[in-house]
């Protein structure tokens, strides 16, 4: 049991990483300007860096991102969402990175399998996540459009929030209850100060919260597979 | 700097003095300076000429970090071994750092970089030819870090000694990334080349396409070569067009060799009599053509640059705006806002 506990939860946080670090490098030649190429292609390298180590924990690292389906795939629905504009892009940073941050310094306070990563991982993700609040205080608080932008992304994102909460098998010792107050309270704040409104809907879809740690993805996510693992799956066991 | 008596001559007090004489008492100091081998720094006198050709020089050399992000970007949700991903996004993010510190340099000269970033846009400044070719399989990454990368840096290690002292020490800064870069290229070329016959195909199919626009690169012949002259007196430039391309070609048939790949070039062999390779002519038709804007990917390069400007425009003037609602107070960013308040 205690080689396949740990294998879940390596693979749930393994394939969030894997899947937003994926969406982020989408944005390269893309970016508003040449300092968030850099910064995007930044947080892209950390969360990929954190997801060959996590599926590595699990099993062979390529394997499992290049020859797993859709439905083998257990990262959360949040991160597999499209880039959308730049303000689509921050909201989901911001709830993850947010939730990554709170989620790490938890695990890096314990004596868990996941300490050493979380203990590194933590830096990084106080780094996005200073990135993804700076962003939504400039866009929030910056001209109409762009506050119009930014509340309707995070309106548009927020019942992906939900499942960030649902327990993790193998993650033992987490309090998701207080870890969602601590997220809704940091990003209350944040939203606040950058004069959005906290959204009002309900935190998930018609899925069952948590359906993305099921292996139950929304439609785009099967392209984004596709597009990933095209080069791959055309050569057997060839090395790249 | 070790300063003599001549590079003091040209402080900037004496910038704009209209008298003849000591106009031509400050363009001897800078011709002995650079005689000398001393930097010319961003306050020194230099002649208009000088300052011109370097910003162009040097905005062009920016461009050409930017639109190439593209070419190798075009892989990265692509990339077939998430360790080649990693080194991919690496290579692409530093790109976009040598833009940012070739645009640093060029603001020295007395330009701003959201005029630079016009003139791209606009098509009144030019980026390297090579980025308008096509990136077809995984391997061109390979053979673009091999050949483009390895061609650049042969034409950018001299420039770490170029006259103008900001453009010399950016070099410096870029070439130890390029040749790390250019390794990578080469290594996985060498995976591909040693790998199923289809990898190995890949690889040679990436290196016949790649080769004679890398050799392009090093621009013109040297009969042709418009700026070459002004360009070696003024030590911007140490050696000629047709040195740097032989010296590229001599580096690159041996590591073709050790690659197991060829060379698409029938009358490349070595001249005992010369000490070189001598190769075939270079197609110089379809390297004017592409310099005139009809290659593979001019429209599309240029395309995607503007777009993701145009569609950036809501987000830089929401970062200005924001910065001057809360001058003063706002909180330091990480990503550095010096950019983005510029706009």
């Amino acid at each position: 049991m205690t080689t396949t506990v740990p294998a879940t939860a390596a693979l749930a946080l393994g394939d969030d990483a894997l899947v937003l670090s994926h969406r982020l490098g989408e944005w390269m030649g893309h970016a508003p300007v040449l300092e968030e190429e850099v910064a995007l292609a930044n947080i892209a390298l950390d969360l990929l860096g954190q997801a060959r180590v996590l599926l590595s924990m699990a099993g062979d690292e390529d394997e499992l991102a290049y020859l797993r389906e859709e439905r083998a795939f257990t990262n959360l629905q949040l991160v597999e969402q499209p880039n959308g504009d730049f303000a689509h892009t921050i909201a989901r940073q911001l709830y993850f990175s947010t939730y990554q941050h709170l989620l790490h310094t938890e695990l890096a306070g314990g004596d868990g399998p996941f300490a050493p990563l979380a203990a590194k991982a933590v830096k990084e993700t106080a780094y996005h996540r200073d990135h993804a609040e700076q962003w939504t205080l400039r866009l929030g608080d910056g001209t109409e459009e762009s506050h119009t932008r930014m509340q309707r992304a995070c309106t548009a994102l927020w019942r992906f929030t939900g499942e960030m909460f649902q327990p993790v098998e193998g993650l033992d010792g987490v309090d998701w209850e207080r870890l969602r107050g601590s997220w809704q309270t940091s990003v209350e704040e944040v939203l606040d100060r950058a004069t959005l409104s906290v959204p009002e809907g309900p935190q998930s879809g018609a899925w069952t919260a948590g359906a993305g740690r099921q292996g139950l993805h929304t439609e785009s996510f099967g392209r984004m597979l596709a597009e990933m693992q095209h080069l791959h799956r055309s050569h057997p066991g060839a090395s790249w | 700097m070790t300063t003599t008596a001549a590079h003091e001559a040209m402080g900037t007090e004496a910038y704009g003095a209209q008298d003849d004489a000591a106009q031509a008492a400050y363009e001897r100091a800078f011709d002995a300076a650079v005689a000398a081998d001393e930097r010319i720094e961003p306050r020194d006198w230099m002649p208009d000429a000088y300052r011109a050709t370097l910003v162009r020089q040097i905005a062009q050399h920016a461009h050409s970090e930017i639109i190439g992000m593209q070419p190798e970007a075009n892989w990265i949700t692509r990339a077939p071994s998430l360790r080649r991903k990693a080194i991919l996004m690496a290579k692409v993010q530093d790109e976009a750092g040598h833009g940012l510190y070739l645009y640093s340099a060029a603001e020295t000269l007395g330009v701003s970089r959201d005029e630079l970033l016009d003139k791209l846009h606009t098509g009144r400044q030019k980026y390297s030819s090579i980025f308008n070719y096509p990136t077809l399989t995984w391997a061109d990454v390979g053979a673009i870090g091999w050949l483009v990368d390895g061609a650049a840096i042969t034409n950018q290690v001299p420039l770490c000694r170029c006259s103008y002292g900001p453009y010399a020490r950016a070099m410096v800064r870029v070439c130890k990334e390029e040749s790390f870069h250019q390794r990578q290229g080469y290594e996985l070329l060498l995976t591909l080349s040693k790998g199923t016959p289809e990898q190995h195909a890949m690889a040679q199919d990436a290196v016949d396409r790649w080769w004679w626009p890398s050799l392009m690169m090093f621009g013109p012949p040297d009969d042709e070569s418009a700026h070459s002259a002004q360009s070696m007196t003024w030590k911007i430039k140490r050696h000629s067009n047709d040195e740097l391309r032989q010296r590229f070609v001599d580096i690159c048939v041996p590591q073709a060799e050790s690659l197991g790949l060829t060379l698409p070039d029938p009358e490349l062999r070595w001249n005992e009599e010369r000490g070189h390779y001598d190769f075939g002519p270079i197609d110089w038709a379809e390297f004017k053509n592409v310099l005139k804007g009809n290659g593979p990917c001019n429209e599309q390069r240029i395309t995607q640059r503007r777009r993701a400007h145009e569609e950036g425009a809501w987000v830089r003037e929401a970062a200005a705006a924001h910065a001057a609602k809360h001058t003063g107070k706002s909180a330091g960013t990480p990503t550095g806002s010096r950019g983005v308040e510029q706009a």
